[in-house]
């Protein structure tokens, strides 16, 4: 489900705040800058109202948020919310015990890491990111996080570029995001 | 100022919300791990509170974040204060316009980033990180918004280690903190 489907007034104005940069980090590929966004005090309060709105008294007790971009979006949603934050990072970042998932590339494999004990058994959580593209990153999330006992509700992001197909590859989990990119 | 001479009553609970980890990232460095304190709702919620009722209504448009774990305070901050949020980023990361600022480590040196036009000369700035060691970093973002023309108000960070005389390597800026670290 995504909002932009649902027409919320708030969304022309926060898609208007997201800037694309064509051939970043290589050609051909449109990158979707959400550094605009945060610009705009007014649109990235929205934004992460309309996540808020979503989801407060929902029970849940974890945001889990993604290196680095996940990090700006999570934890004031977490706030308001009333659940703790966990980031979830690229490896050797962490400093204490972490259990480790590693996850396809285009080329190549990388890693994602959570701190041992950061979430229990049975909690509920999100897992926040800006973006979705193939969606193996927030799967290695989901993964992390299903390891220790939690329950991921949904996962959430600003945008999603459907035509890569990241929804499908969630394992059926709920993928609420705000825009679409085509 | 360090922080409050009669200490406000949070900043005990955020204290002892932060675990200390030994040799990392390497032997005889205690890591200050504010993860924890992530953990913590109320304390997480402090933290933020300590700050924004600090600069909530002092004209402050511009909170810079330092890339990592200046982007999960910074922005809640900015949020709550009406600020823009600036992210402060490492190398090759920001997709748009860049200008650059280098610094020294340890060893070697390493290189700060800021998009081009996100801030405006006259801006009033604060900067945040979740930690000032040496100064180093802090250091190269006061000078990114200060090649822009942005008046940078003071740097905030949760833990100071003021054995490392980072306070000092700021100049003229003033610095806040929340918990000092021996």
């Amino acid at each position: 489900m995504s909002a932009y489907r649902d027409k919320d007034p708030r969304i022309h104005g926060i898609q208007s705040k997201i800037r694309v940069v064509p051939n970043f980090p290589k050609p051909g590929i449109m990158f979707q800058d959400i550094t605009t966004l945060l610009l705009d005090p007014k649109a990235f309060k929205d934004t992460v109202d309309l996540f808020v709105e979503r989801y407060k008294g929902k029970n849940i007790s974890v945001v889990a948020g993604i290196e680095a971009r996940g990090f700006i979006f999570g934890p004031p949603i977490a706030l308001e919310i009333g659940a703790k934050f966990v980031p979830l990072r690229k490896p050797k970042k962490l400093p204490g015990r972490v259990i480790s998932e590693e996850y396809e590339l285009e080329y190549g494999r990388d890693c994602l890491e959570m701190h041992l004990g950061a979430v229990e058994p049975g909690e509920q959580a999100l897992v926040v990111d800006d973006l979705i593209a193939t969606g193996g990153t927030l799967c290695a999330a989901m993964k992390l996080l299903e390891r220790v006992g939690a329950d991921v509700v949904e996962c959430a992001c600003v945008i999603e570029l459907p035509d890569l197909k990241g929804r499908e590859r969630l394992n059926g989990k709920p993928l609420y995001v705000l825009l679409e990119s085509h | 100022m360090a922080s409050q001479d009669e200490q406000d009553p949070r900043i005990s609970k955020i204290s002892s919300a932060i675990r200390v980890i030994p040799n990392f990232p390497k032997p005889g460095i205690m890591f200050q791990d504010i993860t924890t304190l992530l953990l913590d709702t109320k304390a997480f919620r402090d933290t933020i509170d300590l700050f924004v009722e600090r600069y909530g209504g002092k004209d402050i448009s511009v909170v810079a974040g330092i890339e990592a774990r200046g982007f999960i305070f910074g922005p809640p901050i900015a949020l709550a204060i009406g600020a823009k949020f600036v992210p402060m980023r490492k190398p090759n990361k920001l997709p748009g316009e860049v200008i650059s600022e280098e610094y020294s480590l340890e060893y070697g040196t390493d290189i700060m980033e800021m998009h081009v036009g996100a801030v405006q000369a006259g801006e009033r700035a604060l900067i945040i990180d979740d930690l000032i060691a040496t100064g180093g970093t802090l250091c190269a973002a006061i000078k990114l918004l200060e090649r822009v023309g942005v008046h940078v108000v003071e740097c905030a960070c949760v833990i100071e280690l003021p054995e490392l005389k980072g306070r000092e390597r700021l100049g003229d800026k003033p610095l806040f903190v929340l918990v000092s670290s021996t």
